[in-house]
């Protein structure tokens, strides 16, 4: 039984995303990697509208303060087991914004992330390829 | 005054209102916004909103560096229109260090400028579909709107984050096999555009958005909206046409700025699709008469940073969603004393409390996005308007329903 769960889980993740102060550069190639010129949803892959039906939880942005409360709320509502992945320099490693009063991250310093894509933005290949090794490493 | 109060109380018993929190986190915005929206029965009667999601605090940030981190700074301030910032920046900076670019680079930025404004508006209709529960025309533009960034992608080296500018110039030159790759694409954008505007046009589509979300003349004005939105609204203003900077000087013959009179989604949808067809002439006009001649200055830019004296600035652009704005202070030895922007949807945003009174739930998303919201760069104040009453919660989930279904 559990090894179902786990399979469909591999075949199908589902993905939340969450803008936690990012430029919008990120958040386009995400949709980018969604539309038919890359087109993830071949790999199962899907955009859901509420963290509890998702596996995936995609981080974009340096995690302003005022997005830090959400941003735990958010990961603590996806149900076990769930992936992390941080897409964009700022998300992996908070910079150019590193130094602002207002910004609380790298995403890593407040919750577990399991893969970062890097690049500002990465292309939506990277983010098709990130999303994907973080799966298959952690629901296998 | 009691008399009053009674009536309202009535009122609400009778109705039930609601309050509906509309974000941060909510899958019809792609970015943190929080709209708290009251409404009796399925009409919109009071709009609260709260930003402040993504404010990163780039100005005092600004303070601290230098001018050419600066520069790389604040085109993340939006990935959309990152090309508008730095030029704004940039112009600043030219005019207090009295450098002037040469013909040819100001040629290039301006065709860097009008590809990102096909790019952003073509972003925006394809939301605007998503929004209307057409997800194949959603598709169909996305994946138009790919070719553009392919082309960005061969000039300057990135899709989203150009880093086009810098002091004096430009970075990239353009080969005359990317100018010929150009010109095909925009035999190519032209056809998709027009199959887009036919959509656009069509019954069903227009039924959906005709008459919705409307702010009439006066309104747009007393607001001071800008871009598309205002000149949805019929207020004809342009900086490229009314403060031409750049190439737009010489380009004046080539475009012409569109209205509409109506004021709703739909005029503003219009208005966007047709500027696309302008800005498609426009680069033709570029590439035909693109000058010969050095991009950008032969010294160094951290020299000519240094030799940008102490003084201040404003700086226009006609950014894709409207009128940018800048204020730069510079401290005379390489550094900032003080960036201010005030970005477009800044504006526009105020024009949305009058465009959703009376509306209805499932035209929030789409009249929203109508603005084209671009909040990255616009998170800075907070907007409330306080007034009590019964909070319930209605599930997003439900609400994206009632949205889709209409
Ligand atoms: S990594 Fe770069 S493109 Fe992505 S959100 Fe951050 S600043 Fe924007």
């Amino acid at each position: 039984m559990f090894r179902i769960v786990s399979r469909g889980r591999i075949k199908s993740p589902w993905i939340f995303h969450l803008n936690t102060g990012s430029c919008n550069g990120c958040d386009i190639e995400i949709v980018a990697a969604f539309t038919p010129r890359y087109d993830l949803e071949r790999f199962g892959c899907l955009l859901v509208g509420s963290p509890r039906h998702a596996d995936v939880l995609l981080v974009t942005g340096p995690v302003t303060r005022q997005m830090l409360p959400r941003l735990i709320r958010v990961y603590e509502q996806i149900p076990e087991p769930k992936v992390v992945v941080a897409v964009g320099t700022c998300a992996s490693s908070g910079s150019p914004f590193l130094g602002s009063e207002m910004v609380e991250g790298p995403v890593d310093r407040i919750i577990p992330v399991d893969t970062y894509i890097v690049g500002c933005p990465p292309r939506p290949e990277a983010i098709a390829s990130g999303i994907i090794t973080a799966v298959m490493s952690k629901f296998r | 005054m009691v008399v009053e109060r009674n009536v309202e109380k009535e009122v609400e018993v009778e109705y039930a209102r609601l309050r509906i929190p509309f974000g941060p986190v909510h899958p019809a915005l792609k970015e943190p916004v929080s709209l708290r929206v009251s409404v009796r029965g399925e009409e919109v009667i009071d709009v609260d909103m709260v930003l402040g999601h993504v404010h990163r605090g780039i100005e005092a940030l600004a303070e601290g560096r230098n001018l050419i981190q600066t520069l790389y700074l604040i085109e993340r301030i939006c990935g959309i229109c990152s090309h508008s910032h730095t030029t704004c920046f940039i112009q600043a900076l030219e005019e207090i260090g009295g450098i002037a670019p040469s013909e040819r680079a100001l040629y290039l930025r301006t065709l860097i400028f009008e590809m990102e404004r096909i790019h952003s508006h073509l972003l925006l209709l394809g939301v605007m579909a998503y929004e209307i529960g057409f997800d194949t025309l959603f598709m169909f533009i996305w994946h138009v709107r790919e070719k553009i960034l392919d082309l960005f992608e061969k000039i300057t080296g990135n899709r989203i984050h150009h880093a086009m500018n810098t002091i004096g110039g430009v970075r990239w030159n353009l080969t005359p096999q990317i100018a010929s790759e150009i010109n095909s694409c925009m035999k190519e954008m032209e056809k998709a555009v027009k199959y887009v505007r036919d959509i656009f046009t069509d019954g069903t589509v227009e039924k959906r958005i005709c008459g919705l979300g409307v702010l009439d003349y006066s309104e747009a004005l007393k607001l001071c909206v800008v871009g598309p939105t205002a000149r949805g609204s019929g207020v004809d203003i342009d900086v490229r046409r009314d403060h031409p900077y750049a190439a737009y000087n010489d380009l004046k013959g080539n475009f012409s700025v569109i209205t509409r009179r109506d004021g709703d989604v739909h005029a503003r949808i219009e208005v966007r699709v047709l500027e696309i067809f302008e800005s498609i002439n426009i680069i033709r006009a570029i590439l035909e008469k693109l000058p010969e001649g050095p991009i950008r200055p032969e010294e160094n830019v951290l020299r000519l940073m240094r030799r940008i004296p102490e003084g201040e600035a404003v700086s226009l652009v006609e950014a894709p969603r409207g009128e940018l704005f800048y204020f730069v202070k510079t401290d005379g030895k390489g550094g900032l004393r003080r960036l201010k922007v005030r970005t477009p949807t800044f504006s526009n945003l105020i024009g949305l409390k009058s465009m959703l009174l009376g509306c209805e739930i499932a035209d929030i998303p789409v009249i929203v996005a109508s603005i084209d919201p671009c909040l990255s760069c616009t998170n800075r104040v907070t907007i409330v308007d306080q007034r009590s009453g019964e909070s319930k919660v209605v599930s997003l989930d439900a609400l994206r329903r009632v949205v889709r279904e209409k």
